[in-house]
């Protein structure tokens, strides 16, 4: 049996979540810059509505909400379909592109008049673009469009990293550009072989016809391999910390939450759904071991940075490094789905904590970079007095990033823990918890900072609006209340799981 | 050998040596430009590989396979955005370190790249 898609009701929702943000791109073309913050922040808020309707008819239907667009059925058309883990996913991007767009819209007014209009018109376009392209990620089942809306999305965020046209900057861009296009092709390349292999490029119809094959495992390695070099994987992550440490906060914040996040979904798609078992046992082994080097060495290389942003960067990539470790945890068995073991849970809340969580220690970042003119964390000593709220949201977010608790980090990081240990995986169990000591030190690094008294008291540049910080601190409240989530399976991202396990049974 | 010489078989060896020597030259060039044009090296070479693709649907009965020609078609126009949104930032990433090497300052108000 060919497991066939099916319109169900609200899929019309998937088709606004990508197409509003468009429209919204559009709009501000046309009306022009004068109108682009307020069209952008209508968009926010209807986009916002349209992430939670559909988390709501995902929840109220307890399956997955389909859209077949044109009423093509895939092979030949392509469909739009959120499970649980796709609902989550948008109504995190959701969140953080609003608190984001927040912030922008106060920092764009305490630099009104100064010339840099046609930049804040640039930051709105790509914002909302990147949004779209997020979204078309998290809904697509197709591997071609897969790929058009990765390439999409790469084309926003390359110039969000150089909006200040300063020559490093341009230089990160560049830099990030071509390990984009280098990941995309390669992830082509193996579309193109899957196609020849299958004469399908629906992931449902793959995941049912998927045999252990060369081609397959050739394509498979391929588009992993593309995949990673845009997550910034140790070793492909090179090109990550001057990108997003050299962009302005608001856009380093969602560069950092959301655009890495977009691959690293696709290869938990990619190796769960599609990958043969035994060659999905291997390649979850090696991912993990890059992702326990991840976290190891590039937490390491945090602690030394100089520079708030470049630390909270560095931190970045040992952060996706978790997200690769659940590979093998979460491999199941015959009895139990990968969807229905702990680590799946644990994956999905890192990810999502993680976005909250770096998007206000990106934002708190960017607060104390206008307050003070710089951000290098030996000369910030005594901040906490003049920003208490930025410095409440870079404890806050800080203790999801070591897995403490109250947080949404330490209940993703106690059920890997948990994962590793009954799976057997000492090795990973011990990469976890020194991780979370590396991310101590560094964090306790910048509080100390903040609880410092300087002989001599910093001098405030500018005065920062609350609003700016209320964004930071709002994103990391978020952090810590995913921490109250009860700790087991989570029942919202298996919603919808079950129709591939109908695809695998003829 | 005539094995080697049918259409399918041919396309697709032309697009495996376009990717060998596109990934090459990313891999091994300094210049940002040859980088680029190694990327549409690969670009064209994986083209040719959904050619090939689509001629072996000619295999199964049908006359060829229109599906991969319409994915290269979109394929194109992506790569062609890619391109030149690279060329675009090193240009700009040229003129800036013309005007350092000139002796003036880079550009002190922040400017839209875009």
């Amino acid at each position: 049996m060919l497991f066939v898609h099916e319109t169900t009701p609200g899929g019309f929702l998937l088709v606004l979540a990508v197409i509003l943000p468009v429209c919204a791109v559009l709009a501000i073309i046309a009306c022009g810059p004068r109108s682009a913050t307020r069209i952008a922040m209508a968009t926010l808020a209807a986009g916002l509505a349209v992430a939670i309707a559909v988390a709501a008819e995902l929840a109220s239907s307890g399956r997955a909400v389909t859209y077949v667009v044109g009423g093509w059925h895939p092979p030949l058309g392509i469909a739009l379909r959120a499970d649980g883990l796709s609902g989550a996913m948008l109504v995190m991007t959701a969140l953080v592109i609003v608190a984001v767009g927040l912030f922008a819209g106060g920092q764009h007014r305490l630099h009104a008049g100064a010339g840099d209009a046609r930049t804040q018109t640039t930051f709105w376009l790509m914002l909302l673009a990147l949004w779209s392209a997020l979204n078309a990620t998290f809904l697509g089942e197709d591997l071609f469009s897969l790929y058009v809306a990765l390439e999409l999305l790469t084309f926003a965020a390359v110039p969000l990293v150089c909006l200040d046209g300063r020559a490093e900057t341009v230089k990160a861009a560049l830099r990030y550009l071509v390990f984009a296009l280098v990941g995309s092709l390669l992830y082509l390349l193996g579309v193109g072989l899957i196609y020849g292999q299958y004469g399908a490029l629906d992931l449902l119809t793959l995941s049912g016809q998927a045999r252990p094959d060369p081609a397959l495992s050739v394509a498979l390695a391929l588009m992993i391999v593309g995949l990673l070099a845009k997550a910034a994987l140790f070793p492909l992550h090179l090109w990550l910390p001057p990108a997003h440490a050299g962009a302005p906060a608001p856009a380093s914040a969602v560069l950092s939450a959301l655009v890495i996040k977009a691959p690293v979904f696709l290869i938990l798609r990619l190796v769960l759904d599609v990958a043969p078992q035994p060659s999905a046992a291997v390649v979850g082994q090696l991912l993990a071991v890059l992702g326990a080097v991840s976290i190891l060495f590039c937490s390491v290389l945090a602690l030394r940075q100089a520079r708030l942003k470049l630390m909270i960067a560095y931190s970045t990539v040992a952060q996706i490094g978790y997200l690769f470790i659940v590979f093998p945890l979460a491999a199941g068995s015959a009895e139990l789905p990968p969807w229905g073991t702990i680590a799946w849970t644990g994956g999905a809340l890192q990810l999502i904590s993680h976005a909250l969580a770096k998007a206000a220690m990106f934002l708190a970042a960017g607060v104390i970079a206008e307050a003070f003119g710089h951000d290098r964390i030996a000369d910030i000593g005594g901040f906490g007095r003049m920003l208490p709220l930025s410095a409440a949201a870079f404890g806050l977010a800080g203790l999801s990033l070591m897995g403490i608790p109250p947080s949404g980090g330490f209940v993703a990081k106690c059920l890997l823990l948990t994962a590793a240990v009954i799976e057997g995986y000492p090795w990973l169990a011990a990469t976890i918890l020194t991780g979370g000591l590396l991310a101590g030190a560094y964090v306790f690094r910048v509080i100390n900072q903040a609880l410092a008294v300087p002989a001599a008291p910093i001098v405030v540049r500018n005065k920062v609006p609350r609003r700016l910080e209320f964004a930071a601190l709002g994103l990391a409240i978020a952090a810590v209340l995913l921490g109250f989530v009860p700790l087991r399976p989570f029942g919202f991202l298996q919603i919808g799981r079950d129709g591939l396990a109908m695809a695998f049974s003829p | 050998m005539t094995a080697v010489l049918q259409p399918g078989v041919l396309f697709g060896l032309c697009g495996a040596v376009l990717v060998g020597i596109g990934l090459f030259a990313i891999a091994t060039s300094p210049v940002l430009l040859r980088r680029i044009v190694g990327c549409n090296i690969l670009g064209v070479g994986i083209f040719l590989v959904f050619g090939a693709v689509a001629r072996r649907g000619g295999g199964a009965g049908l006359e060829a396979d229109p599906v991969p020609q319409a994915l290269v078609i979109t394929g194109i126009v992506v790569a062609f955005s890619a391109s030149a949104l690279a060329v675009a930032l090193l240009k700009r990433l040229s003129e800036l370190s013309a005007g350092d090497r000139a002796g003036t300052a880079a550009p002190a108000e922040p400017r839209s790249v875009v």
